[in-house]
């Protein structure tokens, strides 16, 4: 194969510096391979956690919120201004006609899924012992089909909550602490004072104490006999959409269909958010240090190389290169170490990702968790090729310049 | 040998140094260089010889005065601006052989004439061919330079300032650092160069013999020409 001239100079000092070349190559791997592996463990975290959150939240929440009363109602001139004590003047947190908003919010294009549901305090008791909770009442197929439940069910199963209008599912905490089973006659009392009794149809687990200790699910029905709320009574409508980061755009959108409040899981859950974050900036500048470290190995080896070979530069312009073929040949030099490395590193990450993925940590969580995202594939290749571009310049530049009238006077 | 071409032409040039002290290395220097002139430049170490060859030869731009070079005013054009010209027109001999050590020798012969681009890879293969055959190295040619003793080297570098037929060959010392044989092969090369094939050439050098044996020589003393034809007893 016949190659550019500026090229094909390159490639003989490519390799005749097969050591340099591995040198540089390596580091630029090195760096490469740790910003992938890095880059893919935050993103592993970061997606980890956000199925956990939405296994049991929606991507978005609509609600009646509280409102409160004004503290000062402006006065009509020359009479007195009213000062009030503010409060609540919500009376009822029903959703007014929650079937229409539904059907609404199911036809929006990005909506994926979307339930009606109850939420209400409760407590759990069985003789003196008394567990504080949140009872959510749900139409427990579809709620099903939104979070896949069944696949939390340690005991009984989701169905027979349906086929049983006075079952309950029950956390699995709370149902340790009680000592009960499926099967068993739980008396729950909701804040309003109604006390029921209902047969245990399942026990659930979502690996979160903070569910498991105080969650249970019953009928949309029984729910709203705790809150002695008629039939059409609803306070909450969970939707989940095609993209969960693209939240705050699907919000703006729902909130001119209905007056509730459309709240995205960011606003709900603004620790994680945060915690994601600080994650995602704390790994990914770590690693990034690391590969501008390559790129110093690139630039120092690429400065050497270009030391010794300042005859051949010389050489190379009195026989009529340019300073531009100069920086051609030593960019492409740079390059190709770059390309090398890169593509090595791509390969050692890989190893080290599918090694981690296959390491057990118990349940809960699973296997550790951390995939292979093509997206993280395509930034550390474009970043470890524009570093050692970067890194590469400068001393071309720097052969570049070299006068060769001073090389030949020596 | 009348009404020759005139292939290079100097007018009032001069030049400073100016590290480590300013100094006059070169004053008015007007000389003509005619096509197929053998032209050698001698003078004592630190005459201004071998600058006045890197001011002619286009690399070294810093200097007052103006250079023609086939007729063309190249005086004012920097160092990259002169390079097309240099890859088509010169070809330079250095003192120290300065081939590109690793690469093969025909890859060194063949270099300019593939910058130029003007011939497809085969032609200019075979032309490299062609010149080291003449300078007897054809069986050297796929030699690592590096291998390769200094005369052979030099000849190598011949073959190389051949290559694009060019209009001037430039010799900075081309025997300098050479023993006497090979000193003499590199000196028949030169006359064969410009007796059978009327080459212009233009070489510093402090060897007598050699200048002895060109067609005219110019002698330097503190930066200013003192001989424009200097004769040899």
């Amino acid at each position: 194969m016949i190659l550019p001239v500026n090229l094909d100079i390159a490639i003989t000092h490519i390799l005749k510096g097969v050591q340099q070349t591995l040198v540089a190559s390596l580091g630029v791997a090195l760096g490469v391979a740790i910003y992938l592996f890095m880059n893919s463990l935050s993103a592993g975290f970061t997606s980890f956690s956000r199925d956990n959150l939405f296994q049991s939240n929606a991507h978005i929440k609509i609600y009646r919120d509280d409102v409160l009363s004004k503290s000062l109602l402006p006065a009509e001139p020359d009479k007195l201004n009213i000062i009030v004590n503010p409060q609540i003047t919500t009376l009822s947190k029903n959703v007014i006609n929650p079937e229409l908003i539904l059907q609404q919010v199911k036809e929006e294009p990005y909506i994926t899924n979307a339930i009606q549901q109850i939420s209400y305090a409760v407590f759990y008791n069985r003789g003196e012992t008394q567990v504080e909770g949140s009872g959510i009442g749900v139409n427990m197929v579809e709620y099903d089909a939104m979070f896949d439940t069944q696949d939390n069910m340690v005991a009984g199963s989701i169905s027979d909550l349906r086929a049983n209008p006075n079952g309950v599912l029950l956390g699995s905490g709370i149902a340790e602490k009680l000592s009960l089973n499926v099967g068993d006659n739980i008396s729950m009392s909701s804040s309003y004072g109604v006390t029921k009794i209902l047969r245990i149809v399942g026990i659930f687990t979502f690996g979160s104490r903070a569910i498991d200790d105080t969650r249970s699910y019953v009928n949309l029905s029984t729910s709203q006999q705790f809150l002695k709320e008629g039939p059409s009574f609803v306070n909450t409508i969970y939707a989940n959409t095609l993209d969960p980061d693209n939240t705050s755009e699907y919000v703006r959108q729902l909130q001119t269909l209905t007056p509730y409040t459309v709240e995205s899981w960011q606003t709900s859950n603004a620790d994680l958010v945060s915690q994601d974050k600080t994650r995602g900036t704390m790994m990914s500048s770590i690693s990034f240090s690391i590969l501008v470290l390559a790129g110093f190995i690139i630039y120092n080896i690429l400065s050497s190389t270009i030391s010794q070979k300042i005859d051949d530069i010389a050489i190379l312009k009195a026989t009529g290169f340019s300073s531009r073929d100069v920086i051609i040949i030593f960019m492409v030099e740079a390059l190709i170490m770059g390309l090398i490395g890169t593509l090595v590193g791509l390969g050692v990450g890989t190893i080290l990702i599918f090694i981690l993925s296959n390491v057990y940590m118990g349940e809960p969580a699973g296997y550790f968790p951390i995939n292979f995202e093509a997206s993280l594939y395509l930034r550390s290749f474009v970043l470890g090729l524009l570093m050692t571009a970067l890194a590469g310049y400068i001393p071309s530049r720097r052969a570049s310049h070299v006068d060769p009238v001073e090389i030949f006077r020596k | 040998m009348e009404n020759q071409q005139i292939v290079l032409r100097t007018q009032n040039i001069g030049k400073y140094f100016h590290k480590p002290v300013k100094f006059r290395v070169l004053d008015d220097i007007n000389f003509d260089v005619k096509a197929g002139e053998f032209l050698t430049l001698v003078g004592k170490s630190g005459s201004g010889k071998s600058t006045l060859l890197y001011v002619i030869s286009t690399m070294d731009t810093s200097y007052d005065g103006e250079l023609e070079i086939l007729g063309k005013k190249v005086t004012g054009n920097t160092s990259d601006q002169s390079s097309p010209l240099r890859n088509e027109r010169i070809g330079f001999v250095f003192q120290f052989h300065y081939l590109l050590q690793e690469f093969s020798c025909l890859k060194n012969v063949m270099l300019p004439a593939l910058k130029l681009g003007k011939y497809s890879y085969e032609e200019i293969e075979h032309n490299a061919y062609q010149n080291l055959e003449i300078l007897g190295l054809k069986d050297q040619a796929l030699k690592q330079a590096s291998k390769l003793s200094g005369g052979q080297q030099q000849r190598v570098s011949i073959a190389r300032a051949l290559i694009n037929n060019p209009a001037i060959i430039m010799g900075d010392e081309p025997t300098g650092n050479l023993d006497s044989k090979n000193s003499q092969i590199v000196f028949d090369i030169f006359q064969q160069l410009s007796r059978e094939h009327n080459q212009t050439i233009i070489a510093v050098t402090h060897d007598t013999d050699f200048a002895k044996g060109s067609d005219r020589t110019i002698e330097l003393s503190d930066g200013k020409i003192i001989s424009l034809d200097k004769q040899y007893d």
